[in-house]
């Protein structure tokens, strides 16, 4: 009763065994059931293992799905990746505290303000570096500003992956571009920011600059208006997407998701509200949590997720105050925490982004170690496919979120 | 009822298709040759060396200390200093190289530099047919004047002239206060009054902070001075030691 | 009458055009000279020659003529749905070519020349364990079903190809043909993808040519002909003067419009249902093994199927050439049909910039339980309309009220059932 693809199809997983000889039809009670078995195999025929990627439209980079199919429905799904492995964490450990930091805008690199956050938090806790006030909203605002960014994206992408001919992935990278002239404007660079430094952050922001933000952040409602009027009504998506790859609330918490996925699931957890670190105790936003844990939900959610993003820029704009954005103390060379270990996290657009590292009191961080969202969230791939076919494959994995960048490290 | 959604959505896009012939924010596109967007002025690229005066390489800021070579993360920083004919070190780069196909411009070499004299260009239209040779930029090719950096950074630039001409103000009195002790010892050790001044404490470029502002670096420890400059007075350099000299794990060394 | 007449060929040099002249179905508007032209044109330089000959030659002018129409149409197209597309999307589309070795951009009109240039120096890749007859002869037969369908459509006024009596029939026997090309190049390429597209694109044409079918059928009971031409003509005359006798503006007719459009859009593989050639999931589908001139023939099958099935919605449903006024009937036919044509090309355009793609099985539920029962209980609601054409005064508003009920009716139940499991969701916040 294990190796047929019928088995497969109601959610255990099947040993993709080629044409393993099937039994689902033998029964006592069916004379010739030997018979009737024969015309059923020959019925479903053969198992085709389609190799999805790395090389695909839709894997979001380098990616790679080994999916055995049953026709069209997926009975076996072998995530492959690592093809964009380039030593990361090795390369932390070898790199000055402050090196690193560039290299984190290359994690997940649409959301190189966060990585720098989360990144410059642990070295903090490491240090015990206090950071100054109006860094701390600076902090939040970019962070919220890359949350709008990253949603944006994955919902233009998501769109683009149920085959939209790219209009709303167009008209998101329309309002993503007008954050990335911000970061610009701030940073230096659109997407690799580099922009946090231990104990505070690189350039202060302009009056100028601020008024931009807010006009961006005042404005970004309307973008998301016309966004949902596009699509989320749509018969089309709601079809495609309602009832597709359900995460069940057990198998996201013991798998550890984090992030929107984990909210879309239903479980209330935001590293925002639970840790409340930075200045995030003072601003008031909700968290909004899906019941249906489906690819829908996740989408929803998101959407949900940067209107709250847009009140807490307000709130932060309002009580901006004003100050150094460096700790005087803080040093840029010579930086040479005392030995002993932290963990700092933070709630970045995808999950939780966190960056364990331990000193022995050398420039050089004794181990360098990221939690990456993208990665842990891409482990259930296979449980959320399964029983689904392969078009919904392609939208589960798009919905999932993932950047090539963090996964692979 | 089927189908509502549908004609909403179609709905949005006859809109844009309708709003790009008259609404600017409905057709987003900068045709590039043609039209350019105004790049910001914090805009970062790739590093270029510093000079003072119209004499490129004779006016280098740089005075070759490696400290960038150390904390360029992905090493793209290539020195050799000068040394004259006996063998002393001029503070002069004999060989500065950046790959820039290796650097990835996160500017962490303006920063920590305590001479201001390397900062980031806004050239952006670097392509090259070459693979080898033109992406490997020389001294000679870094070498751009202080009017350009004015051009380009100017906010920044006017903070960081200000502040050299502070320094060297400083310097010049203080030298000119050590050559008058040191003729009134008339010992025979010459302190570096006819060096070039090092500055002292100046934020590592990029700081357009508002006036109200400390800026942004100011608070980092004191400029080291450089290791390969035995001749140095020592003054500045016993508050916090060398924090740059016995730098460790030289990564992929 | 007709343009070429293959199917009865009328000797003489004079009695073509007064036969057509003397057609009962001509309007009086229809002899103006400008609606002559390509008869007129046609006439200058085939009139002098003997008898067979002359009738070759006007064959042969009437294919050149539909070929190079349809051919321009596609080029024209291509840079259209691009440009479109482009606006649509906030960006200005296609703008740079123009004409070769100048400065002259002309809006990007040289696009499709120079795709064109690029397709045909393509290096033609055919895999190594391809089959390659059938590889070759995928794109061919598509094309060449697609181009056969051009044969039977009503152009403008006395411009037809060739009158069939069965012409609808004709065409969408000919129009099926397609997707069995869409299958070959599909198998022939010996690639999973392309294997996976040909198994959606048969479950699609199964699917769809059946509310297809259907849809057509009470335009058909209603002109009492299978002939294109007789269904323009039976959309002739004006209610109160100035509301055309077309057939969408009837309630069966709209209902059969929209059954139709949905059904040519999934004939087509034109988005939502461009499942066979669905870039996220199938790469390319069934043109993934294909490059070089093959692959634009593809395309151009495509276009032209897109072309022919809206010609023929134009036909049967739309007035074929005839002007949804009186008063502009001065403006020529053949103008009123391109008119019509791309009004139509735009929609699909529309549709393909705003849609996202259906599911494959949610393709074949849409058909199976939607389209064929809407199909099936419309030709009920056409054999109402025509049993109770003699009703008026008062009874005629019950007639449209009961026909418009039977239109709506099932289309609002069903539609719930169908969208029973979807709706949009409200959600709570911690």
């Amino acid at each position: 009763m294990t190796n047929s693809p019928i088995v497969a199809l109601h959610g255990t997983p099947a040993v993709a065994g080629g044409n393993a000889p099937s039994e689902i039809c033998h029964s006592p009670l069916a004379p010739g059931g030997a018979h009737v078995r024969s015309v059923r195999d020959e019925f479903h025929g053969d198992l085709l293992e389609v190799s999805m990627g790395p090389h695909h439209p839709s894997t979001h980079g380098v990616f790679r799905m080994i999916a055995t199919l049953d026709g069209e429905t997926i009975v076996k799904l072998k995530p492959v990746f690592g093809y964009l492995h380039r030593n990361h964490e090795k390369i932390g450990e070898n790199t000055t505290y402050l090196g690193s930091m560039p290299y984190t805008d290359r994690l997940d690199y649409l959301c190189s303000m966060t990585n720098n956050w989360a990144y410059a938090l642990a070295v903090e806790k490491l240090a015990g570096q206090p950071v100054p006030e109006r860094t701390e909203y600076l902090r939040v605002i970019l962070a919220e500003l890359t949350r709008l960014l990253n949603h944006t994206c994955l919902a233009g992408f998501l769109l683009q992956d149920t085959g939209a001919s790219g209009t709303p992935l167009m008209y998101a990278f329309r309002e993503r571009e007008k954050i990335l002239d911000l970061f610009e404007a701030l940073s230096g660079s659109r997407m690799m920011c580099n922009y946090q430094r231990f104990g505070g952050c690189r350039v202060d922001a302009s009056p100028e600059w601020l008024e931009a933000a807010k006009r961006l952040a005042d404005g970004y409602n309307e973008f998301l208006d016309e966004y949902e009027a596009l699509i989320t009504g749509n018969e089309i998506l709601m079809a495609r997407t309602q009832g597709v790859g359900v995460m069940p609330r057990q198998l996201a918490v013991s798998a550890g998701i984090t992030g929107p996925m984990l909210r879309a699931a239903g479980v209330d957890y935001d590293i925002r509200k639970v840790d409340g670190y930075g200045v995030y105790p003072r601003f008031n936003f909700r968290v909004p949590l899906g019941d249906h844990g489906d690819t829908y939900d996740r989408y929803m959610i998101r959407v949900l997720e940067m209107r709250e993003s847009i009140e807490i820029l307000r709130q932060a704009f309002a009580q901006l105050p004003s100050g150094p954005i460096m700790d005087p103390k803080a040093k840029i060379r010579g930086f040479k925490p005392k030995p002993g270990e932290a963990y700092g996290r933070i709630e970045g657009p995808k999950g939780e982004i966190g960056f364990y590292l331990i000193s022995d009191g050398g420039a050089n961080p004794y181990r360098y170690r990221v939690r990456p969202p993208s990665f842990i969230n891409l482990t259930v791939l296979e449980d959320m496919c399964l029983g689904h076919s392969i078009a919904d494959a392609v939208i589960i994995l798009g919905s999932i979120d993932i950047v090539l960048g963090e996964v692979d490290r | 009822m089927l189908g509502i959604g549908l004609l909403k959505g179609l709905g949005v896009t006859a809109k844009n298709l309708v709003g790009s012939f008259h609404d600017p924010a409905r057709l987003v596109t900068t045709e590039y040759p043609e039209q350019r967007t105004k790049l910001p002025e914090n805009y970062r690229n790739f590093p270029f060396l510093v000079y003072d005066g119209t004499a490129a390489i004779d006016g280098l800021r740089c005075v070759a200390c490696k400290i960038c070579e150390v904390e360029c993360p992905p090493q793209c920083i290539y020195i050799i200093p000068d040394r004259d004919e006996k063998g002393r070190p001029t503070k002069k780069p004999k060989v500065f190289d950046i790959d820039i196909s290796v650097c990835m411009s996160c500017q962490i070499c303006v920063e920590v530099c305590p001479f201001d004299a390397i900062k980031m260009d806004q050239q952006y239209e670097i392509a090259e047919a070459d693979r080898f040779d033109r992406l490997l930029l020389k001294r000679e090719a870094l070498a751009k004047p202080n009017s350009y950096y004015q051009e380009i950074h100017p906010a920044e630039a006017a903070q960081v002239d200000a502040m050299l001409a502070e320094a060297r103000r400083k310097a010049d009195a203080k030298a000119k206060a050590a050559a008058e002790a040191a003729a009134a010892k008339a010992a025979t050790a010459k302190p570096g009054a006819a060096n070039p001044p090092t500055r002292p404490p100046a934020p590592s470029g990029s700081t357009p902070a508002t006036a109200a502002m400390k800026p942004a670096t100011a608070a980092m420890p004191e400029p080291a001075v450089p290791p390969v400059q035995p001749t140095q007075t020592p003054a500045e350099n016993s508050a916090t030691g060398n924090p740059v000299a016995p730098k460790t794990g030289t990564p992929g060394a | 009458m007709t343009l070429v007449q293959l199917s009865r060929v009328t000797p003489g040099v004079s009695d073509w055009f007064f036969q057509s002249l003397s057609s009962p179905f001509i309007a009086a508007a229809g002899d103006s000279r400008l609606e002559r032209l390509p008869i007129i044109a046609r006439d200058l330089l085939t009139s002098r020659l003997p008898e067979p000959w002359r009738w070759w030659l006007n064959s042969l002018l009437a294919i050149l003529v539909v070929l190079f129409g349809f051919a321009i149409l596609f080029a024209l197209l291509t840079l259209v749905e691009r440009k479109v597309l482009g606006r649509v999307q906030n960006r200005p589309g296609p703008n740079r070519t123009g004409l070769p070795f100048t400065k002259l951009r002309l809006f990007g009109l040289g696009q499709p020349l120079a795709d064109g240039i690029k397709m045909l120096t393509k290096e033609d890749i055919v895999p190594r364990s391809a089959d390659k007859l059938l590889h070759f002869l995928a794109p061919v037969a598509l094309l060449a079903f697609s181009i056969l369908t051009f044969a039977v459509l009503p152009f403008g006024r006395n411009l037809v190809p060739v009158e069939l009596d069965a012409g609808i029939l004709y065409f969408f026997a000919a129009g099926a043909g397609t997707e069995l090309a869409v299958f070959m190049a599909g198998w022939a390429s010996r690639n999973k993808y392309s294997l996976l597209a040909a198994m959606r694109a048969l479950a699609q044409l199964i699917s769809y040519e059946l509310p297809l079918l259907l849809s057509f059928v009470p335009v058909i009971m209603m002109a009492g002909t299978l002939s294109t031409t007789g269904v323009v003509e039976a959309q002739a005359g004006w209610k109160f003067g100035f509301i055309p006798h077309w057939h969408v503006l009837t309630p069966w007719g709209f209902a059969a419009f929209v059954i139709f459009m949905v059904s040519a859009l999934a004939e087509s593989n034109r988005s939502p249902f461009d499942l066979p050639e669905a870039e996220s999931e199938l790469i390319a589908g069934h043109l993934t093994e294909y490059s070089g001139f093959k692959y634009a023939l593809f395309f151009m099958a495509e276009y032209f199927g897109m072309c022919a099935l809206s010609a023929m919605a134009v036909t049967l449903f739309l007035g074929g050439w005839r002007a949804p006024l009186p008063f502009l009937e001065i403006v020529p036919s053949y103008v009123w049909f391109a008119l019509k044509l791309f009004a139509l090309l735009f929609g699909f355009i529309w549709i393909r910039a705003t849609f996202p793609r259906l599911r494959i099985d949610q393709l074949t539920r849409f058909a199976w339980k939607f389209l064929v029962p809407m199909a099936l209980i419309n030709l009920g609601t056409a054999a109402f309309w025509s049993l109770t054409c003699n009703w008026s005064g008062p009874l005629q508003l019950a007639r449209w009220a009961i026909a418009l009920a039977l239109v709506a009716g099932p289309f609002v139940v069903m539609g719930r059932k169908l969208s029973r499991d979807y709706a949009p969701r409200t959600y709570r916040y911690a």
